[in-house]
């Protein structure tokens, strides 16, 4: 029987990793994800899990043994946040280009200096071109659906790919909320057995990993590379729905609340939907159509999909939480103005770059308030319109 | 060109993923002799004490054996890395293995 419990962010990122059973988990503890690996060790221990542990010193280490475990045949799981995830970099690209399909809990926190444990999406977004899938979980709940739909899309044979999930470091990974759960068989068959396309341990059919290539044949094994993110679009969408079917909560890209008939509208990710929400819900009560999408798949990026939701939209805000210097915007709003620039006989929403809640600034519901009616009075050319970033909640 | 990249004119989407070699001693295919810049070893067989220094160390393979006995340099193969001339251990004149200018053929 599938249960209810309480439990945090990284308490039911645990649990999902643990009905899903990886051959493998490497740990090297970063706050605020240690203590998924902490928990994932005591189901090791206590015989719940089957897993090897391997224990690595450095994030450098976990990333390297996640790479050889995987190239081995193995499931693999990892867990990590800020500067542990910042020390993988060079290795992530090894990881995505071998075509190894690791999951990853990435507790999103801020990025040094100055030293800061809490949560931002630094981390994240600083590997957002290392051709892993990332997924951003808004709670706990998603973190744990997420991370058992990871599997499935990581492992797809089209895809083969890996994948970071993420969560808001000390804000979802240690909120403690009623966490449904599926029963682990129901899990297990779900996400179903892990065939690798290659194993360094199949000597029947051995394989060279990781050779050099020249300018010959580099760019051929690069543009190779991108099936799999390209193909994870459509795997992405699938496994949200047989998720969806199965455990009754569904998924796509992203949620869009209240956007249809909305001409003022939020674009974030994570943690901060929720007071969004709460805020659109407020102001549709004033009759205003205001409404929010709230951004899961953040690589592949789906620009069709999102062009289609907010192309009839006045104006937006895209809430960036991490700070690009020299760019114009960050991440999320230059994709999103992007996706909204190939508009057919249609004027493009006006689309506004905000950057908030870094090292885990508040965003409370009067600082969305604000958002929207600074955005409608920009819209409405009643406020000057400065280009470049506009800050939320910040001493200024 | 690298000639031996063992692809044959291969298009992207016909490649096996992860840029993995799934064929097994294909760097044979591999001719690496074009790698050389200027420079060989020659192999003089007068002095030559048969220790097998230079086959050990030769990270391409390039020394050729006939029996017991070191045979020359297979140039297919040879980089011109120079590390046999470097193993050598003989001292005496003629030097079993010295390297020597290559010209560039046109």
């Amino acid at each position: 029987m599938a249960s209810i419990k309480v439990l945090n962010g990284n308490a039911a990122a645990a649990e999902a990793v643990g009905q899903v059973h990886p051959d493998v988990v490497v740990s090297n503890p970063a706050a605020p994800a240690s203590p998924i690996l902490e928990k994932l060790a005591s189901f090791i221990a206590d015989g719940r899990l089957d897993a090897e542990m391997i224990n690595a010193e450095s994030a450098y280490s976990a990333i390297s043994a996640c790479i050889g475990a995987s190239a081995a045949g193995g499931r693999v799981f990892s867990a990590a946040s800020s500067q542990g995830l910042a020390a993988m970099h060079e290795l992530l690209f090894i990881a995505s280009s071998l075509r190894l399909p690791i999951v990853a809990a990435v507790a999103n926190r801020a990025l040094s200096a100055p030293l800061n444990i809490h949560a931002d999406h630094s981390d994240a977004m600083a590997q957002r071109d290392c051709g892993w899938i990332q997924i951003f979980s808004e709670n706990s709940q998603e973190t744990y659906d997420n991370i058992i739909q990871a599997f499935k899309i990581a492992e797809h044979p089209e895809v083969k790919n890996p994948v970071m999930v993420g969560l808001d470091g000390f804000i979802t990974s240690h909120e403690m909320a009623n966490i449904w759960l599926a029963e682990t068989d129901e899990v297990a068959d779900f996400v179903g057995k892990y065939n690798p396309a290659y194993s360094l341990l199949d000597s029947d059919n051995p394989v060279t990993v990781g050779s050099i290539d020249t300018p010959d044949y580099y760019f051929e094994h690069k543009v190779l590379q991108l099936q799999g993110m390209e193909n994870a679009r459509k795997v992405i969408k699938e496994v949200g729905k047989e998720f969806g079917d199965r455990f009754s909560r569904y998924y796509g890209y992203f949620e869009s609340y209240k956007l249809e008939d909305a001409e003022y509208a939020v674009v974030l990710m994570s943690s901060s939907a929720g007071a969004a929400k709460e805020v659109v819900d407020e102001l549709r009560n004033n009759g205003e159509h205001v409404g929010l999408l709230k951004l899961r798949v953040f690589r592949p990026f789906p620009h069709q999909e999102l062009k289609e939701a907010l192309s009839h939209l006045k104006a937006i805000a895209v809430l960036d939480r991490v700070l690009t210097p020299g760019s114009y915007g960050g991440p999320l709003f230059n994709e999103t103005r992007t996706a909204l620039y190939d508009l057919e006989e249609k004027t493009p929403p006006r689309v506004f770059p905000y950057v908030y809640g870094l090292g885990g600034r508040d965003i409370a519901v009067n600082h969305f308030r604000d958002v929207f009616t600074e955005i409608e009075e920009k819209n409405m050319e009643k406020t000057e319109i400065k280009t470049g970033l506009a800050f939320i909640n910040l001493r200024q | 060109m690298n000639p031996g990249s063992g692809n044959n004119g291969k298009k992207w989407h016909e490649l096996p993923i992860g840029g993995i070699n799934p064929d097994a001693g294909n760097s044979l295919e591999n001719y690496t002799g074009y790698l050389r810049r200027g420079e060989k070893p020659q192999f003089n067989p007068d002095n030559c004490i048969n220790c097998f220094f230079c086959w050990v160390f030769c990270p391409e393979n390039a020394i050729m054996v006939d029996g017991k006995k070191i045979a020359g340099i297979n140039y297919d193969y040879c980089k011109g890395c120079g590390i046999c001339v470097n193993e050598c251990p003989v001292s005496h004149e003629p030097l079993p293995l010295v390297m020597v200018e290559e010209k560039i053929e046109l």
